[in-house]
Formats: C-alpha cells, sequence, structure tokens
C-alpha cells in the first residue's frame, strides 16, 4: 500500500475542557508532551480525572515526557460514514504508550506514513498540528 | 439470591425495521406496543404491571403509565452505562420481585434510527472534557474504537480476519431461514474477506445492523408464573458489573494490556456461575452480545468457553453453529437478525427455553445471553426450560 496517513477531519471535533483536563491542552498550545501524574503517589493516569485512582490524592504534576512512545494498536479509517470525514481519508487512529508515563496510554492519530508500514510495537515521536480554531492536537510520526 | 425465584412470563415485540424505517412511528409507541404485546402473551392486564426496568438510558416512566394507563408503579429502574446492561435488566426486575418491591416487571428496549444514527452516534455525543480525549483523534463511531481492540487481538493472539469472518458467517446462515431477520443475502468466506474495510482491521459484515424495534418481558415471581398463560421461562440468575481494568473501555482505552485482550466480561461471568451454580459447559445455546465480530470471540473466552487466545480457533472450528457444541446467535444476532439493543437476544434466549425458537436446539435447557460489551456495567443472564 503506498496510501499515506493523514490528519482526520477537523469539523468533527470541538474541544471541552475542565480544570483537571485544561492543563493538558494547554501544554499541547505549547508544543509540550505531558500527561497527569499523581502528586502524591507518582502514578499516571489518562485522561486526567479529579483524583488518584491508586491514593484517591487530588494532587497533579504535569511533568514533560521526552514526546516518543511506543503503538500499542492502530486503526486504518477508509470510508467516511458522515459527510465531514470526505477528504480526509485514510487516517489511523492510534493508541500510544507514553514513555517516562508508565500506565498512560493516549489516543492519538499516526500521520506522514505510508500505511503498510505500520506495525503494532512501532516507535513513535511526537509533533503538533494547529487546528483552525487554535487548538493544538499531538499527533504522531514513525520514529527510530 | 434471585436464582431460580423469577420467571419470564410474557414476550412482546414490534417488528423489525432498517435504520429509520419505523417512522413515523415514535419511540414512546413502539415501547408501548412491545409492552402491551408481552402483558397478552401472558396473559395479563397492562394494568396489572407495577415495575419497570431498563438499561441504557431507559424511558421515561412517567410517560408511559401515562399512556398506557398503569395505575401504580411500584419499582423504576435502570442499569447505568450502555448496551452493556442489557442482558443484567432482567436481574434488575428479578431482584425487584425477589424483593418484594413490585410484583409483574416490565423490561424494556428498543432503539429508533432516524434521528441518531449508532453507526457515527459518537457524533452526537455531548462536548465533554473526558469525550475530547477520542474525539480529536477522529474515532466517530463504535467501529473505529472496537477496530483498535481487534487489531490488538490480532497482533497478540494470532487471530486472522477468517475468525471474525466465522462469527459474521454464522450468523449469516442462522439468519437466511428465519423469518425475523432482516438479512437474506447469503454470506460465504470468500464474499467477507472481498468486502472493502470500514475500519481495519473491520469490514461491513463485522458491523451489526442498524435497525429499529422494540421488545419486552414480563418478569414475576416463578409461583406466580405457572398460573400464567406461557409456560415460564426461569430466571436462573443475572449478574452485572465489571472491573476497574475495563472500567469506560472503548471510550478510555487505557486498559492493561491483559484486559484489554477481554470483553470487559471476566468478573461478571465468573459472578453469574457462582450465582446459577451452573457451568459453560452446562450451557447449551448462547445468544452473544455481537455489535462486532471480535467480540463475540471474547466474550465467548471471557465465559469459559475456551479459553484466552483460543476463541478465533473455536469459531473456526464450527463449534458456534447449530450443529456445534454450542450453538450462538440461533436467529442470526445483531449481525444479521436485527439490532434493538441487545434484546433481541434475551427474546431468542426465552424462545429458545419455550422449545418454540425457529432454529430450536433440540433439548436445550441451559440459555446465555450477554450484554453489550461496553463502559461498564456489562452483564449476563441465564435462562431455563421450566
Ligand atoms: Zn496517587
Amino acid at each position: 500500500m503506498s496510501e499515506i496517513a493523514v490528519s482526520p477531519p477537523e469539523a468533527l471535533f470541538t474541544l471541552a475542557t475542565d480544570r483537571w483536563t485544561a492543563p493538558f491542552w494547554e501544554a499541547a498550545r505549547q508544543r509540550r508532551l505531558t500527561a497527569c501524574r499523581c502528586g502524591n503517589c507518582g502514578a499516571f493516569r489518562m485522561p486526567p480525572t479529579p483524583f488518584c485512582p491508586e491514593c484517591r490524592s487530588q494532587e497533579v504534576e504535569w511533568p514533560d515526557l521526552p514526546g516518543t512512545g511506543t503503538l500499542f494498536s492502530f486503526s486504518v479509517v477508509r470510508r467516511a460514514i458522515t459527510p465531514e470525514m470526505e477528504g480526509h481519508l485514510p487516517y489511523v487512529p492510534a493508541l500510544v504508550d507514553l514513555d517516562q508515563a508508565p500506565g498512560a496510554r493516549l489516543i492519538s492519530n499516526v500521520v506522514g506514513c505510508r500505511l503498510g508500514e505500520l506495525r503494532i510495537g512501532a516507535r513513535l515521536v511526537v509533533g503538533w498540528r494547529e487546528r483552525s480554531d487554535g487548538v493544538v492536537l499531538p499527533e504522531f510520526r514513525l520514529g527510530e | 439470591m434471585i436464582r431460580r425465584k423469577t420467571a419470564i412470563a410474557g414476550l412482546g415485540a414490534t417488528p423489525y425495521w432498517k435504520r429509520g424505517q419505523s417512522a413515523p412511528r415514535t419511540m414512546n409507541e413502539l415501547v408501548g406496543q412491545a409492552i402491551i404485546a408481552a402483558c397478552a402473551d401472558a396473559g395479563l392486564e397492562v394494568t396489572e404491571v407495577d415495575g419497570l426496568a431498563y438499561y441504557s438510558g431507559g424511558f421515561d416512566s412517567s410517560y408511559l403509565m401515562e399512556t398506557l394507563g398503569i395505575p401504580e408503579l411500584r419499582f423504576s429502574a435502570m442499569l447505568t452505562g450502555s448496551g452493556g446492561g442489557s442482558a443484567g435488566a432482567v436481574g434488575l426486575a428479578a431482584a425487584a420481585v425477589v424483593a418484594g418491591l413490585a410484583k409483574h416487571v416490565i423490561v424494556v428496549g428498543g432503539n429508533q434510527q432516524g434521528e441518531v444514527r449508532f453507526g457515527s452516534i459518537t457524533k452526537s455525543y455531548d462536548r465533554t472534557p473526558a469525550n475530547a480525549f477520542f474525539e480529536a483523534a477522529g474515532l466517530i463511531g463504535p467501529g473505529h474504537m472496537f477496530a483498535l481492540l481487534a487489531q490488538r487481538q490480532m497482533h497478540d493472539y494470532g487471530y486472522t480476519r477468517e475468525m471474525f469472518g466465522a462469527v459474521a458467517i454464522n450468523a449469516r446462515e442462522n439468519a437466511m431461514e428465519h423469518p425475523l431477520a432482516l438479512m437474506k443475502k447469503p454470506l460465504d468466506m470468500d464474499l467477507y474477506l472481498s468486502a472493502p474495510p470500514i475500519a481495519d482491521p473491520l469490514c461491513l459484515y463485522d458491523f451489526c445492523l442498524e435497525s429499529d424495534g422494540a421488545i419486552a418481558v414480563l418478569v414475576t415471581s416463578t409461583e406466580r408464573a405457572r398460573d400464567l398463560r406461557r409456560k415460564p421461562v426461569i430466571v436462573q440468575g443475572s449478574t452485572h458489573g465489571g472491573e476497574r481494568g475495563w472500567g469506560r473501555s472503548l471510550y478510555w482505552m487505557n486498559m492493561p494490556a491483559g484486559q484489554f485482550l477481554s470483553s470487559g466480561h471476566r468478573s461478571v461471568a465468573r459472578d453469574l456461575y457462582a450465582q446459577t451454580g451452573v457451568g459453560p459447559e452446562d450451557i447449551d445455546v448462547a445468544q452473544i452480545y455481537d455489535h462486532f465480530t471480535p467480540q463475540v470471540i471474547a466474550q465467548l473466552e471471557d465465559y469459559g468457553f475456551c479459553k484466552p487466545g483460543e476463541g478465533g480457533g473455536f469459531v473456526l472450528s464450527g463449534a458456534i453453529r447449530r450443529g456445534g457444541s454450542l450453538p450462538i446467535n440461533t436467529d442470526g444476532g445483531q449481525l444479521s437478525g436485527a439490532y434493538v439493543w441487545g434484546m433481541t437476544h434475551i427474546r431468542e434466549a426465552v424462545e429458545q427455553m419455550r422449545g418454540t425458537a425457529h432454529h430450536q436446539i433440540a433439548g436445550a435447557e441451559l440459555a446465555l445471553v450477554t450484554g453489550g460489551p461496553s463502559n461498564a456495567p456489562m452483564s449476563g443472564l441465564i435462562l431455563a426450560e421450566s
């Protein structure tokens, strides 16, 4: 397959945040990949929620992560099931186990590679995509 | 304990329609028709219904009382979550009856997809902070999400598309001659494998149908059921719940590696067998929630019909076909029969235990029904022939 993975359609997503998730998206705006870490016991959790499921603490930290990870699973979306998807195919939803954030898996995309190059276990490097509404999203490319 | 203390005494349903084709009937109208039919089947006046049990958002009990003329309501409750609760709603009704809260409890489910197409249901979801984490990646419909689970199943267990295809083909074969099923065109492995992918590794035939309809069952005490018109179908038991490691599952995707490969049913299945005093080897026929083919395989593993990683070989062996050791989805299931949020599975299990199913499994005495792998709770139900 020589088709290249593109970014998913913008039109089907509008960012909503709360005080627990906003720091992730604010960091993304600054092109900084982070994940929610408990300030008490150090356990990671994603998406960010009000309590640490390990110790019930509400203290959180937002460490700088290296921006690399491993592809845990992926799909290739090839068919438009709503009109907004036309012209934005194929795209690759991806589950990324983030380096230096054990237990934190990010739902993101792999872009810019040939579909045939996608493999579970592939190494990934984060990049950033700024949408027309100013929201910045992480998306990954195949790495070393 | 609810074990064997209640029974399904009535079963009612609307016709099944392809998506949107039930219009201009309203959703409440379909639900009302199913309830009236279930009461008539039991030989009971609608006015004797005093409880309503739901799942997946449920319906408005006060509106149903108003339009159906139900004089007094003593129980009105719903399992949280989505399609995972279908089988468990019968357990909810049973619990109400055993506790003495109500005498005749209706369990009803249905859908009408004129306005909301389930295939892209996430498009209609609230723009919530939690949902942003999957919506940003273009996960528009449940098929996209279950594709991510299936891809990992294939990687870790070596499953093939032929295994998913065996589930789809079994459903179609059961649907072919079934009078209620919507899909009648033959499906073989060549046709399955040549279907264009929608979201790798899933193709059209891996997805359930999108259809309209409503189904209701009437749950009462086993003793009371023996006085009614139909042969009672005993509620052997029912459980619902799940583990934190599954949790919001497809909307979360942070399941630990082992649970990522399951259907989220492991603790529900364990508790169901303990509650009912039966094991997987005792089940004669199973109605396994089939929104997506790979999740049927995962459920067969979670319910102990085969070991984790062996479900693909199990379905490919023909074990799930009508002549096999565990016939499943004998009405064509949701893949080829109709999709009524799990209620078709309850309906078919009731028919099997009455001995009146179109594809009756000879001598079947115990039937398993599962609710849909989704955000917890998931649920299970075992019905027994009386
Ligand atoms: Zn903690």
